[in-house]
């Protein structure tokens, strides 16, 4: 008798797990149907297969411009927010000093702010040291949105590492810069290049402090925007789809890095 | 030698901590200053004038606006906390490892995608002629009205926030003791009883966070107000993108940024509060 109870309270939570999936992925499926769709308004029964939107983008200049401009922030954030990030985590993992908790506060905090609020602050601040309306204010906007994210995959890394290979290191005659670069970095390694792709993706999909920020020089997602403010047009499901299939990539070579235990740290570890 | 070591982690430390006070402190500390400037003949003049504050606060559509992006966020909060964790508690205690692994690996997914994608997504299934209402169609229902009002906007911020909410919730689910709920089941707790008189409880931290992150996130989104809920009556991040980009009124765009601030403040500290308080009687 409770067991049967058990087992019905037990179907309908998982059922109610899988109808929580079924919402939350419907938008993102649904944006993949209609950029395949030839219908500019989609509704049941859908139009019939088309490549029209795939098309139209390919042959926009100005998604291209946004395309370059995206791909040239992702990778300037990438190294910039991931060199800041090991530096923090670094930092987070050797050293214990006075004001540590207001240093770990500053790094981790900006991803709690509303990003309507950093824009118009960043906005505000660039444009009057005469740094706004360019690319390099979306690099500045975005190092300070994803460095945390660098910092807690790598400091995530570091936990693993043991103490002791560093103060091996040190024994052995290594200064910290050798024992870095020797030790440190091959251990951590796996986790920077998670870490470049993790924010890259998050740069990637940024449209609010982007949008304050760049000016005329728009990424794509920004050019989503306008499109949502424009006249509605299912281009925005092909660019979609194409940004849902990169940064998913990125974040499934992530995963895969940070899941295989690293060859190289133990070969460092004997050299 | 000693030198050296603090060189070496000066290098290491100082980047990341320049960077944060040059571009996200000081841009913040700037928008408190900026909100005491003055705009003559479209300039912006360093003033210290409160005439921004005034002419915000006495308009009766920034309280309107403020009323609503509050009624908003909570109503996220509750809705995505309570559809939440029944998920939660599924992948917690019912799923088997690899499948929670599993789940835990598709919930992320969502954060890398674009958020106004699926917002656009989620206009074509809830317009009048869309998805959901030809659904309703063929069962001779309909057409229910669910764009530009606040079922749309609700939609969307459920959208947001749930993938969130779930994996924050099932963390801290996670480390609650099975022995406490062993204990409870042997001592004949029923398993709604045991869900609120153990479960719960020993959560209410993390759960508390997970919709803490729910309101900060709801109450700062200006997209599912303006493109599902028709930004008619706007709310304050509304606010802020229109004061911003209509002209050079920013110090008033700063007034209301920061009012968003102070209150996500006043929330976050009542909340952790309530959260590390003692059960009392």
């Amino acid at each position: 008798m409770t067991v049967t109870r058990d087992r019905m309270i037990s179907g309908t939570l998982k059922f109610h797990l899988f109808l929580c999936v079924v919402f939350i992925f419907a938008p993102i499926i649904g944006s993949f149907v209609f950029s395949l769709n030839s219908d500019r308004f989609p509704s049941l029964p859908l139009g019939s297969f088309s490549t029209e939107w795939y098309r139209l983008i390919w042959e926009d200049p100005f998604v291209w411009a946004g395309f370059f401009n995206t791909m040239i922030v992702g990778f300037c954030v990438a190294v910039i927010a991931t060199v800041l990030g090991f530096g923090g985590a670094y930092t987070d993992y050797r050293y214990k000093f006075f004001g540590k908790q207001i240093y770990m506060a500053l790094a981790l905090l900006p991803p709690t702010i509303p990003v309507v609020i950093l824009g118009l602050a960043m906005l505000a601040y660039l444009s009057r040291i005469g740094l706004s309306g360019d690319l390099y204010s979306i690099i500045i906007a975005h190092g300070v949105m994803c460095s945390p994210f660098a910092m807690a995959i790598i400091r995530l890394r570091l936990s693993q590492m043991d103490p002791d290979l560093e103060a091996a290191a040190w024994n052995l005659g290594g200064n910290e810069w050798v024992t870095l670069r020797h030790v440190v970095l091959p251990f951590t390694f796996p986790a920077i290049i998670a870490s470049l792709f993790i924010t890259m993706a998050v740069s990637f999909d940024e449209f609010a402090v982007a949008w304050f920020v760049s000016g005329l020089h728009e990424t794509l997602p920004v050019k989503v925007l306008g499109f949502l403010q424009g006249q509605v047009s299912p281009r925005i499901n092909a660019i979609g789809s194409l940004a849902f299939v990169s940064s998913i990539s990125l974040i499934v070579l992530a995963q895969m890095l940070l899941r295989t235990p690293s060859t190289r740290s133990r070969s460092a570890s004997e050299d | 030698m000693r030198h050296h070591a603090s060189l070496f982690g000066l290098t290491l430390a100082l980047p990341l901590l320049i960077w944060q006070l040059l571009f996200f402190v000081a841009p913040l500390a700037f928008l408190v200053a900026l909100s005491f400037w003055t705009v003559r003949n479209f300039q912006m003049q360093p003033d210290f004038d409160v005439s921004n504050w005034v002419r915000i606060y006495t308009r009766e559509v920034f309280w309107q606006a403020y009323l609503r992006s509050l009624i908003l966020a909570t109503a996220a909060t509750v809705l995505t906390s309570a559809i939440a964790f029944p998920a939660a508690y599924a992948i917690s205690f019912k799923l088997s490892e690899s499948a929670k692994r599993w789940i835990v690996f598709i919930l992320v997914i969502p954060f890398f995608t674009s958020y106004l994608v699926r917002v656009y997504s989620l206009q074509v299934f809830l317009s009048d002629a869309g998805i959901l209402n030809a659904a309703l169609g063929y069962f001779g229902l309909g057409p229910v009205l669910m764009l530009n009002n606040t079922f749309g906007v609700l939609v969307g911020l459920v959208t947001l926030c749930l993938p969130l909410v779930i994996l924050l919730q099932t963390f801290s689910l996670n480390f609650v003791n099975r022995d406490l709920v062993e204990a409870a089941h042997n001592l004949r707790c029923g398993p709604l009883a045991t869900v609120f008189r153990v479960i719960v409880p020993s959560a209410k931290v993390g759960l508390i966070i997970a919709a803490l992150f729910s309101f900060i996130l709801s109450f700062g989104d200006f997209v599912s107000p303006l493109y599902l809920g028709g930004g008619n009556p706007p709310t304050l991040s509304i606010m802020i993108t229109d004061i911003t980009k209509s002209g050079q009124q920013w110090p008033r765009a700063a007034v209301v940024a920061i009012t968003m601030i102070v209150s996500l403040l006043i929330v976050a500290f009542a909340s952790i509060r309530f959260a590390y308080k003692e059960r009392g009687r």
